[in-house]
Formats: C-alpha cells, structure tokens, sequence
C-alpha cells in the first residue's frame, strides 16, 4: 500500500530530461523559466544601460555611434518593461500563487506554458533585429512620424510592431490564467477577504493587462498596417493624425507602469509582515488601494501629452486624475510604515532591500505628484528629470521589491538558503549606486537637458552629475551581479532552508522547500488570513482530513471552490504535459518572421502550422473527467 | 554602535541630494534660473512641489527611523494583536491629509497654468518655428527668413508659432518658457518673453531621430531698436557680389548648394535647407553645435557627416580655389 504522497508522486510527477523541458506544465517549472528569462533580460538590458552611461560620462565622447545609442535606449525600454518587469513579476505570480492559495496548479496550465514560450519567442524576435543591424530606433514609446515609413524605412520598426503583437499573446494569456486562478482554485475557506495581497496585486494586474493590452496591440496592428499595406493611421501627410498614435499608446502605457508595480507592491506586502513580526495593518485599505489604482490608473494616459498642445479642460481633467492617483498609493505606503512601526523588523536582506524599495519608491512617487501638475509638467517632460522620475518609480518600486522577493522566495524554490552577508553588502551597493546613478538626473532635468541624447557639448554645467551618474550605474551594476553570484552560490552549496526559513504566514510555507510536483499532500482549509501562523497543524505537516484537508490522490485533480467563500465546489481535472504549447510558438514564430520580411508563403506555412497546433493541443487525450 | 549609525546614514543621504541641488551651474539653460515671467511662474510652481515633497519624504524616513527602533529576531513570536491606531493613522496620513495636500497643489497649478497660456491679442509680434530634421527655421511677418537664432525684443510677449515640417520636435527654452511640440499637420502656440538682454539656449524636448542631441538653437533677446534692424536687415535680399564672392556665388549656383538652399537676390530659391540669405549674421552653424568660422563653415560644405553624422547634407568635392571663392561668397552674406 502506497503512501498518499507516493500515490501523488505517481500521479503528478513529470520525467525529468529535456522532453519535459519543453513540454512541462507544472507552474513551478514555468515560474523559474520566467524568473531565468526574465533576469537574462535584464542582464541583456542592463549592459544596455551601462553603454549609455558610458557614453554619457563626459562632454562629447564617441565611444557610440548616434545610430547604435538609439538603438540600445531603445530596446533598454523595450526589455526592461516587455521583457524584463512583466515577465519576472509573472514568473513569481505563476511560482507562488497557486502555492499561497493552496491549489495544485494554475487554472490553465497548458495555456501557462504557452505565455512562457510565446514570451520566450518573442524576446528572441525582438532581439534577432541586432543580427541585422535593426533593431528598434524611435523610442519605446515609437512616435509617429518617425516610426512611419517615411522616415524608418528599416525594418527596425516592424521588428517592434510585430514583437509588441506577439509578445501581448503571451501577457494576456498569462492575465487570463491568474484571474480564473485566484478566483476558482482557492483552499476551502479563503474567502476574498483573505486572500494574500500578494495574490490580489496579481489580480489587479491581470485585469490592467486585459484592458490595457488590447490598445497596444491594436496601436502596432494600425503601424503594420500603414507600414506594409499602405493603410493612413497617423501619417499626416495623408490625412492621419500622429496624436492618434499617442493616445493608443499611453492609454496602455500608462497602467503598464501599474501593470509593472502593483505585482510589485504585492511582493512588498507579502514580506513585511513576516520580516516585522506583525500581521499587516490595513489589510482592507491595501486591497481597496490596488483596485483603486487599477481603475484610476486609466484616466490618467494624458499627462504623458502635456506638451502636445492638447486643449487646457481636458488636460486638467487628466491633471486632477493623476493627482488623485497618489493617494492609493500613499494608502500602502503608510499601511506598511504603520505595519513596520507596529511590528519588531528583522533587518535581513529581503527587508532591507524593502526598506530600499520604500525609500526610492516614495521619492519616485513625489515626483510623480508633481508631474501632474501641468506646468511642471510641460518644464520638465522629456527632460532628465523624467528619466529619474520613471526610474525611482519602476527601479524603486519594481526591482528593489523584485530584489526583496528573491532573498525571500529563492530559498522556497530552491530548498537552500542565500548568503546574508553577501546580500546586504549587494543591497548597499545597489542601494547606494541607484541612487547615485539616477538622483543627479533630476538635476540634470532642471539644468535644460533633454532625455534621448546621445551626446552634449561642454560648459553647460552637465559634465559633473553625468560623470556621477555613470559612476553609479557601474556600482549598481557591481551590486546586481553579487546577488546573481549568491543566487548561483546557493544553489549549488547553500544551507538548506526547511520548509519554512521565515516563520512565514501565507500556505507556501506549508509545504516542503522545493515544493513537490503536487505542492501540497493535503490542500488545506484555510480559517484565516494567516493561515499558517493561525493554524499550528500547518507547520505539522499536511492537513488531517478532520481539519480539513483534501489529499485527492485518486487522479491529476484540484479543487475548485466558489468566487466570494471558496467553498468547495468540483473537482477538476488538471492538464497533462504536453509539447503542443511549444510547437504553436514555434508555428506563431515562423509566421510572425514571414509577416516581417513580406514572405507570404512563409507566413502562409505558419498560419497553417499554428492551425494544426491549435488542432493537436486540443486532440481529445481519451481521458475521462471525473468529479 | 551599528545601530545608532544607520538612521544617520539615513538622513545624511536625504541631505546629500539637497546640497547637489543648491551646487547649480549657473551656465546652465537651467529652469531654477527664470529669465522670463513664465519661467518664473513654473520655478515657484517647483519650490512649492519641492518643499511640499520634501516635507513629506521626511515624515516617511522619520517612520522608518523609528521602526529601526524596535528590532525583532525572525524567530519571534507573531504580534497578531489588532493596533488601535493604525486603520486610522493609514485613513488620516494616507487618505485625508494627502487629499487636502494634492486638492491645494492641483488648484495652484491651475492658476499657473492659466498664466502661461498666450493672451491671443496682445502681441503685435508672431514669429513663425518650423522644426526641420535636424534644425530649425525662422520666418517673420516682414519676410526675414533665418534659421537656428531667434531674435526678439527684449521685454515684450512674442508669440511663437510653432510647426512641424517632418517629425514631432518639441520647442524648449528652459529658462524662459515650458516646453511645447511641434506636431506635423497641427499649429501649436506659445508666447515668449524675455526680463533682460541675453542669449537663451534652446534645444529639441522630443526625440526626433539620429541628430536630435544636435537640434540646437538660440533666443536671442535684445533692445527694441536693436530688433527693429536686425529684422528689417534680415528682410533684405543679398547683396550684390563682387570678386572673389563673385566667383563664389558661380560655384555655389553649379554645385548640389544650390538644390536645397535658398540665397534670396540670387536664383537660388531651394527650400529643403536653412536659407543662407543673411547666414555671416549668425554666430553658429548645423543648428548652433559649432561657432560660424571659415575653417567650420569649410568642414561643413567638404565633410558634413563628420559634423553631423546622418544630416541630408551631401559632401561637396571642390578644388581649394573653388572652395576659397565659396567661402568669400557665404562669408558676405551679412
């Protein structure tokens, strides 16, 4: 007689080998993928960066070619929002929302693989624009006219469009997948209202990239159209209008910044109470905050067009919206001041790096204030200052809590623990060469000089805070890269961590570090919001059925429960692992390439190649459900 | 010891920042240096921002501060207990306060932006900027066509009419005016005015493709009767060449000169490029990045791209007497 855990083993254990690889469907695997990608990009983007500053640090250096720099500010952009922020933050979410909700898997984990190799796909898109000498030149946010053929007759351009297109596949596949997770496949008795932060950041996320997304798709789609098909958009020449462009863009591209720091906030949330010893104050507000910032962050894409000669009501309109968008977040950043001021803080990495993320954050989000007032707005856009602006808002309120979350989580993925001293010396370093890179920008702003150069000439009293700014870059660089060293550390000799390294409060602390292929013997029923802090069972083990717990160890199952109570309501069937997701990508792939170089057959092939992956992930496997 | 450096290590970094600020130069096309009645409206809009901001990043890292006070170890015990005071300190210092704060900053700046906006009649001066790849040119309402240096009287509003002929460029003279663009298909407009004497530095705000760090110009502010002839010179066709100029004036018609660029009083009538009519009257070159010297104006007509890599501006191969004549020619054009 097996165990129930041999039984689960059997059931939901994938072959490890390099089949698996490509055909897992186990939310875990595809979290560390998008956590790897995610970082390489990073690294890729970074370097980027790190040319640029190199560039920069004196008056009238030639160490790039204009042509090469707005290349790389470009596709700095591009990375670290598309390829970079959006996919770590939905790699953690992937990793740890099904475990801090107590479910087997994500709702939809084929269409989970999918995101991760579409987005995969779609980097490597982006990126072959390099090999030719292409890549993307006119800005992240792509302006017409400059973007129209006219004046990029290039391929770099098309790369964008069609890479923005196929990547919005993957994030909004991934958007789907945590909105029907978080709802349906909760642990019995978590009720919406205690529901991790974490989770709900993931949720109000998801739900900006359903309604934003779409705008950014349709904005590429119209560019591709008038770029290889002659259609009139926004060419103005000819009776379109380059506004329209902008309007497209910023009404996605200002809640990607919220698409990019609620998960993030998130992250924050979930660690301070455990690091402060105190259940979180204002549970309510944070929740309430989030959603607030999702909603209002819609109505407020103007303020990014201050300067275009928009006329005075509707932009302060935008300008009131954009002030009142600060109050949602100054709710959570004094519902975690009180938390911390309440609780005993324990200063390891993952709380300095929060205390970081605070700090920065909070400057990054006064300048934001500032930035909607309209006068303010149209001295200083496109100016320096909104380089240091948007950096402490999404370096500060992004990567510092990204920081926080790996000294936090890596040692439940991993099963070993990181080195302290190494992550603090990295915290001060990064911490010190943020600042020190980006703060001088604000200055440089004020002193008249604009963003997106590529040079600037002496004796306009630039040279210093450039020189400062490009020291900093490098330090912060010397500091991400000790982290990546004890991340690789760790994982081939750290101390194991236990299941539970942090005396942590949400359920993946209630199961083994790494967690098995099932994540949990026994899916709990949750009586609190701290689960694990509140139910001492939890740390004793799976969950007794007497208490509660569900081993179902009869088929590849979870439980699915109601939207408002999680009270149990099926037991549904979970995928298997499966290549199809992988082929489609590479069917999509072939075709997106063919679209790129106008050669139809070519597209032809993978529009026809997609259909028959379609067709074959959808295959009936024979298998009968069973409830 | 450790524990009672690290909340001063704290505040002096806040400090830090502030001594930078004040470490200004003053050479700078800064915004903190007004030189005009918009400018100086938007500087106090700033310092209000600014020690607003301030106070309240000083209130958040006093709150971390004092949370360093009372260390825990991980292993400690969970405090579960409910707080009386938070709910309501998060209401009060994250809701209420902040919405009395933003409600005051949002009408202020609403009064400001009310100042800036251009009083339509007032001005009995338009001056016309069209944004061109990578420079600017400027036409006034007597016929003067220039390019790269904006002249305008000293202590009167001017208004700006600002056009595209290409790409979106954005027109920004930080020490007098906010910024405004300049969109292809739309009229946008902006008045400028400047309190003394000067020269204003401006440069493109919105990024225009591979020489926008080079789109550069000049506001140049000066005494009424001063203005008064500059322009009425401006308006002027060329002189008659004579000599060397003369000759000159023949290589520039039967070279690629004479395809883009405008001389008026001569046939060349092209208007892809700056007009060149008064070009020895201005003090700069390729969109104020060099000093209007022979030795710069030789470098630009022989090698542009070395000037200004990308620029539409072919080379033109002339033998060193032909060149010499072209430069007499171009150096007349006063």
């Amino acid at each position: 007689m097996a165990t129930v855990a041999e039984r689960l083993e059997e059931i939901w254990g994938e072959k490890p080998g390099l089949a698996t690889w490509v055909s897992t469907v186990d939310h875990k695997k595809l979290g560390m993928k998008y956590l790897y990608t995610g970082f390489i990009f990073f690294v890729i983007g970074g370097i980027e960066s790190l040319l640029m500053r190199a560039q920069l640090m004196r008056a009238n250096l030639n160490l790039l070619e204009p042509e090469t720099y707005n290349q790389l500010f470009t596709m700095h952009g591009v990375t670290m929002m598309f390829l970079f922020a959006t996919p770590v933050l939905s790699g953690f979410g992937n990793y740890f929302v099904p475990l801090m909700i107590g479910a087997r898997d994500m709702a939809f984990p084929r269409l989970n693989a999918f995101g991760y190799w579409v987005f995969l796909a779609a980097g490597i898109f982006l990126y072959s624009s390099f090999l030719i000498g292409e890549a993307p030149n006119a800005g992240w946010f792509n302006y017409v006219p400059l973007a129209n053929e006219d004046f990029a007759p290039g391929l770099n351009i098309d790369f964008y469009a069609l890479g923005l297109i196929f990547l919005g596949v993957s994030t909004t596949g991934g958007a789907i997948n945590f909105i029907v997770t978080a709802f349906k496949m909760r642990a019995p008795g978590m009720s919406l209202n205690r529901i991790p932060i974490f989770v709900w950041g993931e949720i109000a996320f998801a739900f900006q990239v359903i309604f934003a997304l779409p705008l950014l798709t349709l904005a590429s789609v119209l560019l591709v159209l008038e770029r290889k098909f002659d259609f009139v958009f926004y060419n103005p020449d000819r009776g379109g209008d380059p506004i329209l462009w902008q309007h497209l863009f910023w009404i996605f591209g200002h809640p990607e910044v919220y698409i990019v720091v609620l998960p993030a906030f998130g992250l924050a949330s979930a660690i301070i109470p455990t690091f402060a010893r105190h259940r979180m104050i204002g549970y309510t507000y944070i929740v309430l905050a989030e959603l607030a910032v999702a909603i209002i962050g819609f109505g407020v894409w103007v303020h990014h067009m201050f300067a275009t000669g928009l006329p005075q009501m509707s932009m302060s309109f935008i300008s009131a919206a954009s002030f009142m968008v600060a109050i949602p977040s100054g709710v959570q950043v004094f519902a975690w001041l009180a938390t911390l001021v309440a609780g005993r803080p324990v200063m390891r990495t993952p709380m300095l790096f929060i205390f970081g993320f605070i700090f920065t954050f909070v400057i990054g989000g006064l300048t934001g204030a500032m930035f909607s007032a309209i006068p303010f707005d149209q001295a200083t856009t496109d100016s320096d200052f909104v380089v240091a602006h948007l950096h402490y808002v999404l370096f500060g309120g992004a990567v510092f809590p990204m920081f926080a979350g790996l000294y936090y989580w890596l040692p439940k993925m991993t099963g070993k623990l990181l080195d302290e001293r190494l992550g603090k010396l990295s915290f001060w370093l990064i911490f010190v060469g943020f600042n020190l890179n980006m703060f001088p920008l604000h200055i440089l702003g004020l002193l008249g000089k604009p963003r997106r150069v590529y040079t600037y000439g002496e004796g306009l009293g630039w040279e210093i805070h450039n020189f400062l700014s490009t020291v900093g870059a490098f330090i912060l660089a010397f500091g991400i890269l000790l982290t990546f060293i004890n991340w690789a550390r760790s994982a081939r000799n750290g101390e194991p961590a236990g299941p539970d390294p942090w005396n942590g409060e949400t359920l993946e602390w209630a199961t083994t570090s790494p967690p098995p292929d099932y994540n949990f013997e026994a899916i709990p029923t949750v009586r609190s919001r701290e689960p694990v802090w509140a139910q001492p069972e939890l740390r004793e083990g799976p969950q007794p059925p007497e208490l509660g717990g569900y081993t179902l160890d009869k088929g590849h199952v979870t439980l699915s429960t109601s939207v408002l109570d999680a009270q149990p309501e099926a037991v549904v069937h979970m995928a298997h692992e499966t290549p199809w997701p992988f082929l489609l990508t590479v069917a999509l792939m072939v075709m997106f390439y063919g679209i790129l170089i106008e050669a139809w057959p070519l597209a032809a092939i993978g529009v026809v190649a997609s259909l028959g992956g379609v067709l074959g992930w959808f295959w009936p496997s024979g298998e009968t459900q069973e409830t | 010891m450790r524990k009672r450096l690290r909340p001063e290590l704290a505040i002096s970094l806040s400090v830090l920042p502030l001594a930078m600020l004040g470490a200004c130069a003053s050479d700078a096309p800064s915004v903190l240096e007004p030189a005009g009645p918009a400018a100086a409206s938007v500087e106090r809009l700033w310092w209000l921002l600014f020690w607003i901001s301030f106070v309240v990043f000083l209130i958040v890292l006093a709150l971390m501060v004092r949370a360093l006070r009372g260390r825990g170890r991980i292993e400690d015990a969970v405090d579960d207990s409910e707080v009386r005071w938070g709910e309501p300190f998060v209401a009060l210092a994250g809701v209420v306060v902040p919405w009395i704060i933003l409600t005051v900053a949002f009408i202020i700046s609403l009064g400001v932006m009310k100042e800036l906006a251009t009083a339509e009649e007032s001005e009995d001066l338009t001056i016309e900027v069209e944004g061109r790849m990578w420079w600017w040119e400027v036409r006034y309402p007597n016929g003067a066509v220039t390019a790269t240096e904006i002249h305008i009287p000293v202590g009167e509003r001017v208004r700006i009419k600002l056009t595209s002929a290409d790409v979106i460029h954005s027109f920004w003279v930080p020490e007098l005016q906010v910024k405004l663009d300049q969109v292809p298909g739309r009229v946008n407009e902006l008045s400028l005015q400047a309190n003394k004497p000067g020269r204003y530095r401006g440069q493109c705000a919105e990024y225009c493709g591979l020489q926008h760090a080079n789109m550069i110009f000049t506001v140049i502010a000066e005494p009424r009767a001063e203005f008064d002839a500059w322009v009425a010179n401006e308006a002027k066709p060329t002189v008659t060449a004579a000599g060397s100029a003369l000759r000159g004036r023949d290589v520039f018609m039967d070279n690629s000169c004479v395809g883009c660029h405008a001389v008026r009083g001569t046939e060349a009538g092209a208007e892809l490029g700056p007009d060149l009519t008064h070009l020895a009257s201005r003090s700069t070159l390729g969109s104020a990045i060099l000093p209007n010297t022979r030795e710069n104006l030789a470098r630009l007509i022989t090698d542009p791209q070395s000037v200004k890599p990308g620029v539409t501006m072919p080379p033109t191969s002339l033998s060193s007497d032909e060149l010499n004549d072209l430069l007499d020619f171009l150096q007349q054009l006063t």
